[in-house]
């Protein structure tokens, strides 16, 4: 088997927050803890979870936009944490981002021309004779007509300035887009146009994606494999179809049955789930979901569970594997 | 008036022929156009649409409070329980918002008063609109809060919103909201800010409060999934105007308004195996644009050339009682064009 084209070990990323009058207190705050994962070529993995649960943040670590504190990102064999301003600089034509907002990441004194020509220029990739060419390739490629060039970014919907984002994340070329929440800002009607011009790029082109998200939905459409977060841990993994379809980590399943399907059958009547997330801030003991927990054991509050492998898929909880049945 | 069906109970709230006016580049242009709909005790109906297609319009309209420097309500009728709210003076109207209707928002935040402790914030309703003691509002407050779920609630009374996280603020507008035991409660969006294993909370005390205090919920949402777990009735709204209305089984096993269709198929779905997810091309025409027939038919792939000259009535569906759908081509509007 092939090298993956990206692989995650061990990543943990401590921030240090002030708190109290004056932040005369320092509390450390564990938002990536000891995550794991691999991306191939072409692959899409999703990353899955809700606020603070440190999918942005393992996301931005990939491109080394935040400096994971542990643990490597290997880029095509390369741990890329390694790495100095000059490789880094090359490393960031292969793998770009995409943001929620692409209206916060525009510059809105900028035309879309100027915005898509600047990074092919600088890194060499067009010339000022035919970057104009390569531009209208650009806008193309992501539906958008040729005139958009002269526009600025105000002057475009939501959808479209996302598509615009896409196009610049497009012009370096690269292998592996991280998109964070690259849909969630959108209307349903335009998410779908969006998310096809995405699967539609990923197969012409081959890409890899890291898609960060946290609609079930929208991942278990774009993604082939996904990793479940909660607070900082991954706590299961696996092809989506086997993680949404027979969710193992008490956890999946309360995210499953809570992700709203239009299905007037699954009625909601009582929450299976309750209480809210646990600050990060106020880690508990042992599993960091047993206070929500339906099923949580006396080992539960203890230690933290070991990542095993149960059913196709990897889980971190003290239920599997199950103690062999007796008979 | 030309509904041609009520529900059979004295609904709680009736609107008819309501029309919404915003004033833009000295234009009046309408931004809700020509809603009814009518909300049944213990029953919600929820109203279901993309962004600007007048949804929170609407509940704005119906708790009166579109800004009169900007737009205005230009037609129609609004009855809270037989009474007619366009005819009151702004006092009548205060002395029934946040008593016999109340409304609750996306984000608890900016309808909260940051400087006062959440427990004085809900008693100051009862205070206001019920002539509570001190004592008496203080006391109903917490059973509120408790009510509501706050977990140790008598200890959090004293706590500002800032101190609570998003879903425990929700809860706290609820209480608030429901303070005064209001006949009709409107949420706006009420769950979008929250997680979903928060949302799903939110949505199980709602549906329980609307039974046990048999009120009528206007529900605003663009969240499909949310309105199959949520609604009894669902509205669906496209460039100002309801374009399908059924009860929530009907909508959702025959969508008939080609937009609905489209709506549910370009949702991707945690339920089921990857599918194709067939897009709606192209936008919604923009508030300024007058067209003479239906909006959607610019997008649409049923159009024919009379859809795009006049709007379609919305008409009774066929085989599908209660179900009704503003589209020439699918729904059955012979009966009514011969009337008109």
């Amino acid at each position: 088997m092939s090298r993956p084209l990206l692989e995650v070990k061990n990543l943990s990323k401590r921030f240090v927050v002030k708190r109290g009058f004056m932040g005369s207190r320092k509390a450390e705050l564990h938002a990536v803890h000891d995550v794991s994962f691999s991306v191939a070529e072409a692959e899409a993995f999703g990353i899955v979870g809700e606020s603070g649960c440190g999918k942005s943040t393992a996301g931005r670590s990939l491109l080394r936009l935040i400096e994971p504190s542990e643990g490597q990102v290997l880029y095509k064999g390369e741990n890329i944490v390694d790495f100095g301003a000059d490789r880094l600089r090359a490393l960031r034509r292969d793998i770009q981002i995409i943001f929620q907002d692409p209206y916060a990441s525009l510059n809105p004194r900028m035309t879309i021309g100027q915005t898509l020509a600047e990074p092919m220029l600088l890194h060499g990739l067009a010339s000022r004779a035919d970057v104009r060419g390569k531009v209208e390739a650009a806008l193309l490629e992501v539906g958008l007509p040729a005139q958009a060039m002269q526009k600025y970014p105000h002057e475009f919907s939501g959808g479209q300035r996302q598509r615009i984002g896409i196009a610049r994340a497009l012009s370096l070329n690269p292998k592996l887009i991280v998109a964070d929440e690259p849909v969630s800002a959108l209307d349903v009607s335009i998410q779908a146009q969006v998310l096809l011009l995405m699967e539609d790029l990923q197969r012409k082109r081959g890409l890899s994606f890291v898609f960060i998200s946290h609609d079930l939905g929208v991942v278990r459409h774009f993604c082939d494999n996904v990793a479940v977060m909660y607070l900082g841990r991954v706590v299961e993994k696996g092809s989506v179809d086997t993680l949404f379809e027979q969710p193992l980590h008490p956890y999946t399943q309360a995210l499953r049955a809570a992700s709203p399907v239009p299905d007037p059958a699954r009625k909601i009547t009582v929450a299976r789930i309750e209480g809210d997330i646990a600050s990060p801030l106020d880690p508990v003991s042992g599993c960091h979901f047993h206070p929500r927990c339906p099923k949580a054991m006396d080992v539960c509050r203890r230690e933290y569970p070991a990542v095993r492998r149960a059913e196709g898929r990897e889980v971190a909880c003290h239920l599997y594997p199950r103690t062999p049945a007796a008979a | 008036m030309n509904n041609p069906r009520h529900p059979p109970a004295a609904p709680v709230l009736a609107v008819e022929n309501l029309s919404t006016e915003f004033r833009v580049q000295g234009r009046w242009l309408p931004a809700i156009r020509d809603l009814s709909f009518s909300v049944g005790r213990n029953e919600t109906l929820a109203i279901v649409g993309e962004s600007g297609c007048g949804k929170s319009i609407t509940s704005l309209s119906v708790m009166r409070l579109i800004p009169a420097s900007q737009g205005r309500v230009a037609r129609g009728s609004i009855r809270l329980d037989g009474q007619e709210l366009l005819a009151l003076p702004e006092a009548g109207m205060e002395k029934i918002r946040g008593n016999r209707m109340a409304m609750i928002f996306q984000e608890p935040m900016t309808s909260l008063n940051p400087v006062m402790t959440v427990g004085d914030q809900i008693a100051e309703s009862l205070r206001h609109h019920r002539q509570a003691t001190r004592a008496e509002a203080r006391q109903r407050a917490l059973e509120l809060l408790e009510w509501v779920r706050i977990p140790s609630a008598r200890s959090r009374y004293g706590d500002y919103p800032h101190q609570f996280s998003g879903g425990m603020r929700q809860r706290v507008m609820i209480a608030m909201a429901l303070a005064c035991e209001p006949q009709l409660l409107l949420a706006d969006e009420p769950t979008t800010a929250l997680d979903v294993t928060i949302q799903v909370q939110i949505l199980a005390l709602l549906a329980e409060l609307k039974a046990s205090r048999q009120m009528g919920m206007v529900f605003i949402t663009h969240n499909l999934g949310v309105v199959a777990s949520i609604a009894d009735r669902v509205a669906v709204m496209y460039g100002g105007r309801i374009i399908e209305q059924a009860d929530v089984r009907s909508l959702f096993e025959r969508p008939t308004h080609p937009y609905t269709e489209a709506l549910l198929r370009s949702m991707p779905r945690v339920d089921r195996p990857r599918a194709d997810l067939r897009p709606i091309p192209g936008q919604v025409p923009p508030i300024t644009e007058e067209l003479p027939g239906c909006r959607y038919a610019g997008r649409c792939p049923l159009a024919e050339p009379r859809c795009l000259r006049s709007v379609p009535p919305l008409a009774p569906v066929a085989g599908s009682p209660g179900h009704l759908a503003r589209c020439w081509v699918r729904a059955e509007p012979a009966c009514l064009e011969d009337a008109a």
